[in-house]
């Protein structure tokens, strides 16, 4: 490309802008490095691929069919949670505290949310998959678990609990 | 050495300026309805439900939120900023369009989309928000209202392109004006943006809504509807950047600081904008993790663009202080004119806009998003940004805008400074609350006022938000009844009609590299970047499709 006579070309770029991009840039690589640290090392989680469902006969066999909690291994658990408008199936969670729960959230219309309180545990529900994420509850009390995407006009209502107690408190009465 | 970029050139016809006119027209219109929605919501978190009383009107919650965000951040945005990019790439390149009648059909295939999306809007038929996730069904007029307005800023942008193209013939080796310039671009990476909504709608949304086919992908429509989902707000974003570049340093009494760092960052934003769409479907279920980290990284990336804007636009507003004596490490910030609604508008803009990159960074993590995500934290962030940085930036520009397209005197410029000040400490009490519930848990899109789990702890928020929220609409009607009464009022003499500001660099341009002023290399690495970072997990979600989620109403 030609130039009109006389200018030479350059960024010019300020000293004190060039210190800015460098300190930007560091920042942006340490950040970086923070989240690679927490997903990789630290055991970090967010949902990922799993089995793929149809929403439309999801209920109609196992384990769907039969959500709710289940003991795999002493203080491990699974949990198959049913989205629908506008209930979770079921609507209460019980385990003993110090549990490491596995729960898997799947709809069978459209999409939801599923966040509990407190926790990490935070997943969008799409028709056609499965939502998975593993939580271990250190302390006792009760984790609200709510719908957190638009569902329909009942949305605001869609919630269950998460009830974390003692071993041998309660619980199986 | 200094040497005059624009300051004298191409006075715009009045067919130009009636044009340009009607596309703002319809943008403040848009954002009156739109924006009358949003107190509505905002008292309902504090338990007064006003909806009952609108019941012929609008419905429901989920109604007044689907138009709020339908007409404010989609509506709004793209009329404006096609409306703009009329008058930078007349005003720029110093020259008519090159083919007025493409612009022409683009801005009417806008209009009809527009009325067309809004009947079923209207009457309930599209309760689906403004991202009208699958399979949740809308009418089909919705769909096809939508494409239509996107269409028709495609087509507007071939009127664009077609124009910058003619320039560049007539002037080889000058570089580009930095408003044209960056216009064209924000075009450009439109056109390449909504490739995935357009893919969306035209392959599943369309047929499936006129009864077609069954059933959607609900998964694969998420993905494409993020491909096009997050660059959509750097396209709200450039052109506030454009006019915080390009003409804010100009009516501040100053210049622009960088020119060739002003196009890096640009291009950038071309380069960036779009490879990052997975950070939206971090919770997503099949999505492999390592390729939302590789867009959370991808993401982070697009800070730096911003941190050089921040950079650029501070000294250039410095330096303009400073001509006018402001003296001090930032005590020049008080010599800015400040009584200028349309540069304390955009001054205050910018100043919310950096809590909202900080909060951005915070969306983008991998990791600490899954706080934040699906909670009223998100939307506490985009009334900051898009509410707030674009919305409260295009208020300021349509201050000294109306009045040039019209030839009028801008009504009352004290109101109108005071209703910049109005949307600031009326975003100030919302948006921080929002935040704060999101950090609590509270989710969003739901009408918190009805909902069995909120514990009291909320309240003190949930009523800051309504606070907020009553403020920002005495803000709203402010602003529609300043444009109301400039646009209605009397013709001004010419030399009380403002003109378009336009800063000079304080380099010269010429000055700048060749790199730096060429769109093919930059396209090309766009692309290529999409192919890489978008390309396997697209690919193999389309090849998985499985269309088995059937319409809800």
């Amino acid at each position: 490309m030609t130039h009109e006579a006389g200018t030479k070309e350059s960024m010019g770029v300020d000293p004190f802008e060039r210190n800015w991009m460098i300190i930007s840039v560091i920042l942006l690589v340490v950040f970086f490095a923070l989240i690679t640290v927490a997903g990789f090392a630290l055991g970090f989680q967010v949902p990922g691929v799993e089995t793929r469902v149809d929403p439309e006969t999801l209920t109609d066999s196992l384990p769907w069919s039969e959500p709710g909690v289940r003991e795999l291994a002493p203080g491990r658990y699974e949990a198959y949670v049913v989205a629908s408008q506008f209930t979770f199936d079921p609507r209460e969670i019980e385990v003993p505290v110090g549990s490491e729960v596995t729960i898997y959230v799947a709809s069978t219309d459209v999409q939801h949310g599923f966040k509990i309180q407190d926790t990490n545990v935070n997943m969008q529900i799409v028709p056609g998959h499965v939502s998975k994420l593993t939580f271990t509850f250190d302390e006792v009390g009760e984790y609200p678990y709510i719908c957190t995407e638009f569902c329909g006009l009942g949305h605001a209502a869609m919630f269950g609990t998460v009830r974390v107690v003692q071993p041998g408190a309660g619980g199986e009465s | 050495m200094t040497v005059p970029l624009v300051t004298t050139g191409y006075e715009l016809a009045g067919t130009e300026k009636r044009f340009i006119g009607w596309h703002i027209l319809v943008a403040v219109s848009a954002l009156f309805v739109g924006s009358l929605m949003g107190p509505l919501q905002s008292f309902e978190f504090s338990g007064l439900d006003l909806y009952r009383y609108l019941d012929p009107i609008i419905k429901d919650y989920y109604q007044g939120l689907t138009l709020h965000g339908v007409l404010n951040a989609l509506v709004w945005t793209t009329f404006f900023i096609v409306g703009f990019t009329n008058l930078t790439t007349l005003k720029g390149l110093r020259r008519p369009l090159s083919h007025p009648m493409v612009n022409k059909v683009g801005f009417w295939t806008m209009v009809v989309g527009l009325v067309m999306t809004a009947v079923p809007l209207l009457s309930g038929a599209a309760t689906v928000l403004y991202t009208f996730y699958p399979p949740l069904q809308a009418s089909w007029a919705f769909y096809l209202g939508l494409t239509l307005v996107v269409v028709g800023s495609w087509i507007e942008g071939y009127g664009f392109f077609l124009t910058y193209r003619a320039w560049r013939k007539d002037n080889p080796g000058v570089r580009s004006p930095f408003i044209a310039f960056a216009g064209v671009l924000n075009m450009a990476m439109w056109q390449i943006a909504t490739l995935g909504v357009a893919a969306e709608i035209l392959s599943m949304l369309l047929p499936w809504s006129l009864g077609l086919i069954d059933a959607t992908d609900p998964e694969l429509a998420r993905t494409y509807f993020w491909f096009t989902g997050h660059p959509l707000v750097y396209f709200w974003l450039l052109p506030a950047y454009i006019s915080w570049y390009g003409m804010l340093p100009k009516q501040a009494g100053g210049k622009l600081f960088s020119d060739s760092l002003a196009r890096l960052s640009f291009w950038m934003f071309l380069l960036v904008s779009i490879p990052v769409g997975f950070h939206h479907q971090f919770v997503d279920p099949g999505i492999p993790q390592v390729w939302k980290w590789i867009h959370s990284g991808l993401t982070y990336s697009v800070f730096f663009p911003s941190m050089l804007t921040a950079f650029t636009v501070i000294a250039s507003l410095e330096y303009a202080a400073k001509q006018r004596g402001g003296t001090g490490l930032v005590g020049w910030v008080r010599a800015l004119p400040w009584n200028d609604p349309s540069v304390s508008a955009q001054l205050l803009a910018g100043i919310l806009f950096m809590f909202g990159g900080i909060g951005g960074l915070v969306n983008a993590s991998y990791s600490i998003n899954t706080v934040v995500h699906n909670t009223t934290w998100v939307p506490g962030h985009f009334h900051l940004t898009v509410a707030t940085a674009v919305t409260l930036s295009f208020i300021g520009i349509s201050y000294w805008m109306v009045p040039y397209l019209t030839g009028k005197r801008l009504h009352s410029p004290r109101l109108a400074v005071i209703q910049g000040w109005t949307w600031f400490v009326g975003m100030i009490i919302f948006s921080n609350a929002m935040h704060v519930l999101g950090l609590l848990g509270a989710p969003r899109r739901t009408p918190l006022g009805q909902a069995p789990y909120v514990p009291e702890e909320w309240s003190g928020h949930l009523l800051r938000v309504s606070i907020g929220g009553g403020i920002l609409l005495v803000a709203v009607l402010m602003y529609v009844w300043i444009m109301f009464k400039t646009a209605t009022g009397p013709k001004a003499d010419a030399s009380d009609v403002p003109e378009v500001p336009i800063a000079e660099s304080l380099r010269d341009p010429q000055a700048t590299p060749a790199w730096l002023d060429s769109f093919k290399p930059w396209l090309i690495g766009a692309v290529a970047l999409i192919v890489l970072a978008y390309g396997p997990q697209l690919v193999k979600q389309i090849l998985d499709m499985q269309l088995n989620a059937p319409g809800v109403p």
